[in-house]
């Protein structure tokens, strides 16, 4: 009997299994660092994004078909300071493949590249769910993206010394196009600086510093937890008093809260892309930035 | 600290210090300058120490650290205070600690509680005591020993003050082709539930086919070699076990070499972007030796019987879960179920009073169970369960022979015990649940056995993973 399942399971193994392609394979855990990996690498690497824009990055199943693209990548692009920590590293050890386990070359984390806010100068859980790295959501600021950028592009160089040039090329091709899109879009934002905003979480925390915009409060009262009925009523009398111009709301966030206190307040809900796809306009990381700066410069006005 | 990293080290700093110090030369007060300095001084000894930690990367792995050492200075655009050291390079394990604890009340006395028609397996079996229950306080410590192995070790701690051992093993960290080795004693992947912890369970007991066909959930003591093959899109995975057997159904027997092994083989993927399924059929192989267990005997007191023989068990499962665009923590629905069917062969002993027998024994029963658990908001959720069981035929020599009757083994009478439980629960965060849940039991003859449960998790510590 068990020899009729082995023969089986070894029928199936070689009907499924597929020729490899030459391409090299990237799996990337948010479809910001997926865009970034697809604008460096050409057509020389295959892609799979593992989130959309419209989902929380951080509450992903370590699902069996994840398990499987972790298995054939050649490059694990993830965002890192514990922003997968509930999935990836199940992934990683699930799938046994060793080109991509933390500290080898296929494995890349971008918050390693910048700077990160919002260290915690104390860890505990009683002020909700905090990243004890610092803040991750680091993408909605363009130099965050540029030194991600370089960092991928030697890495892309390293592990695929052959097309190491045509990674360069790109890179480079890249770095131009995103330094003259900072400085457009550093000079039009400049006019929301100041801007008091209200936000959900913390996420929009590296764009809020890169246009210095004021973070008045967040719906959330500590990370991670949502809002009593209490705490939103002391939100629109602290808000009442001092207005915001707008209140920011992810993609992929539940609109109720946010409306509800918009309502209330009268003052209107933006709704910004935050990853690349979170809106038709946020194609790629270029439309992402063009799209969030329109967004919040016609509210703005 | 080395040389490298030294001179690295002060050439951070003086090049980060000498602009910092001829724009602050300018100010007039000597004062507040002080103060910079002082903070400066304090911001570049966090400074240095990251810088020593990225040249230690540099040094285990020039071609990844060279990049990241010079772009952590590219990168310094956003004005911030140092990263903190990665979590990923802390030397101490990884630690969680998870609280559980419940108030059952059970309509019948739960020291009568059987499975009817099924061998009873032992304290696996049943819904637990009345009352306040203290459950597992489970203590897990993982990390990488090495670059080549990992260890892990959960360990509960009981309301009797005793120990238990759940999992202490050891894994592979750096097989080729997609190979992983387990060493150890670890809750066995055969089926879907048997390698999920308790706390994470999406009701606070087991399905019926568990606790009659494995006591609960199956702890290998042994070794598990897994493979994962090497496809894109659809998760194909084999495994098998083995180890010295004395877990039930097998027992502890006296022989060298592997006692008994189990094999499985899942396979999983997604349809479309809103559902992810896996399914797997799973194989297990045992021998009992003298696996003793007591029944309760018409003329009082209780009688002793023992199985010895082969036991194998067939396990088919599958798992579908559905996550609407959005935020998942707003809303999904999982579908999950369990079927296994058991055959045992060999010889039954008898023993009451005066009287001792042995003669054949074969039997072919089955289980299964069906659930669905519905997450409506964000922090709730509700489930269905329905257990059913089917004791199936079951050959006793002694009763065959007319040397004993059916009722001189009361708890194997043929039965098809059946349960429906339904549940909700309420997550204030990824860290805390509480849980009610009813239960109508007809798996022991009798009476419906009515149950309701209170019950609480915490998780404490390190975070945990979403295993699908």
């Amino acid at each position: 009997m068990i020899r009729k399942f082995i023969g089986a399971s070894l029928a199936m193994a070689l009907l499924v299994t597929q020729p490899a392609q030459a391409a090299l394979k990237v799996l990337a855990t948010t479809a910001d660092w997926g865009s970034l990996a697809t604008e460096l690498g050409g057509d020389k690497v295959n892609v799979y994004t593992a989130t959309s824009a419209l989902e929380d990055v951080h509450f992903v199943n370590a699902k069996p078909s994840l398990v499987a693209r972790a298995r054939t990548a050649d490059l694990v692009v993830a965002n890192g300071a514990d922003l997968e920590i509930g999935w990836l590293p199940v992934l990683l050890q699930e799938s046994g493949n060793t080109k991509i386990q933390p500290g080898t070359p296929g494995y890349f984390e971008a918050t390693a590249f910048v700077r990160l806010l919002d260290v915690p100068t104390a860890v505990d859980r009683s002020q909700g769910d905090i990243h004890p790295l610092g803040n991750p959501h680091i993408q909605l600021d363009p130099r965050n993206v540029a030194a991600v950028a370089k960092g991928l592009t030697a890495r892309l160089a390293a592990i695929d010394p052959a097309n190491a040039a045509y990674y360069q090329a790109r890179g480079s091709d890249f770095q131009g196009r995103w330094q003259q899109a900072i400085a457009r879009w550093t000079a039009e934002g400049a006019k929301l600086k100041g801007v008091p905003v209200v936000v959900i979480h913390t996420d929009q925390r590296y764009l809020l510093n890169w246009l210095g915009m004021v973070q008045l409060a967040t719906i959330e009262p500590k990370p991670g937890v949502p809002p009593s009925a209490g705490y939103l009523a002391e939100l629109v009398t602290r808000l009442s008093a001092s207005k915001p111009t707008m209140i920011l709301r992810n993609a992929y966030n539940d609109p109720k809260a946010v409306d509800w206190l918009s309502q209330k307040i009268g003052v209107p809900v933006v709704l910004l892309p935050f990853s690349v796809g979170g809106t038709p306009e946020a194609k790629d990381l270029f439309g992402l930035f063009d799209d969030t700066l329109n967004r919040l410069l016609a509210a703005g006005k | 600290m080395g040389k490298v990293p030294f001179h690295l080290a002060v050439a951070a700093y003086c090049a980060a210090m000498l602009p910092a110090v001829a724009s602050a030369a300018t100010d007039a007060d000597v004062e507040s300058l002080r103060k910079e300095i002082d903070a400066l001084k304090a911001e570049y000894a966090q400074r240095i120490a990251a810088l020593e930690s990225q040249v230690q990367q540099l040094q285990a792995n020039p071609d990844v650290g060279a990049t990241a050492a010079v772009d952590q200075q590219v990168a310094a655009a956003p004005a911030a205070p140092p990263a903190a050291a990665n979590a990923a390079t802390a030397f101490n394990p990884a630690i969680s600690l998870v609280l559980t604890g419940n108030y059952a009340d059970l309509s019948r006395n739960p020291d009568d509680y059987a499975i009817q028609g099924f061998i009873p397996a032992g304290d696996g079996v049943g819904p637990g005591n009345r009352s306040f229950n203290l459950g597992e306080s489970e203590l897990t410590l993982a990390a990488s020993i090495d670059p080549y192995f990992m260890g892990n070790l959960t360990a509960s701690i009981t309301s009797d003050n005793s120990i238990e051992l759940e999992e202490a093993w050891f894994r592979t960290t750096a097989l080729p082709f997609g190979l992983n080795v387990k060493g150890g004693q670890f809750l066995s992947s055969i089926g879907y539930l048997n390698e999920v912890h308790s706390h994470n369970w999406d009701f606070v007991d087991l399905p019926l086919v568990y606790q009659a066909f494995f006591d609960g959930q199956m702890h290998v003591q042994g070794a598990q070699a897994k493979w994962v093959a090497p496809l894109d899109e659809v998760l194909l995975e084999f495994g098998t076990e083995s180890g010295n057997g004395n877990y039930f159904p097998g027992t502890s027997l006296t022989r060298n070499g592997l006692n008994g092994y189990n094999a499985y083989v899942h396979l999983g993927g997604d349809l479309g972007d809103t559902v992810a399924w896996r399914t797997g059929l799973s194989y297990v192989d045992l021998h009992a030796d003298d696996r003793s267990f007591d029944e309760p005997n018409p003329a009082g007191g209780d009688s002793t019987s023992a199985f010895t023989g082969a036991s194998t068990t067939w396990i088919a499962d599958a798992e579908l879960k559905w996550t609407p665009i959005g935020d998942p923590r707003n809303q999904y629905l999982k579908l999950q179920g369990e079927y296994m069917q058991r055959r045992e062969d060999g010889h039954l002993s008898y023993a009451y009073d005066a009287t001792d027998l042995d003669g054949s024994y074969r039997s072919d029963q089955s289980g299964w169970y069906l659930q669905a658990v519905y997450r409506f908001l964000p922090r709730w959720r509700i489930g269905a369960r329905y257990d059913s069981m089917d004791s199936g035929t079951m050959k006793i020599g002694l009763v065959q022979q007319g040397l004993l009757s059916p009722a001189d083994f009361p708890l194997l009478l043929s039965g098809s015990p059946t349960r429906t439980s339904v549940m909700v629960d309420w997550s204030p965060t990824e860290f805390s649940r509480l849980r009610a849940q009813y239960a109508w039991d007809d798996a022991s003859a009798g009476p419906t056995d009515d149950q309701f449960f209170l019950q609480y998790i915490y998780a404490l510590g390190a975070h945990g993973a979403h295993k699908f």
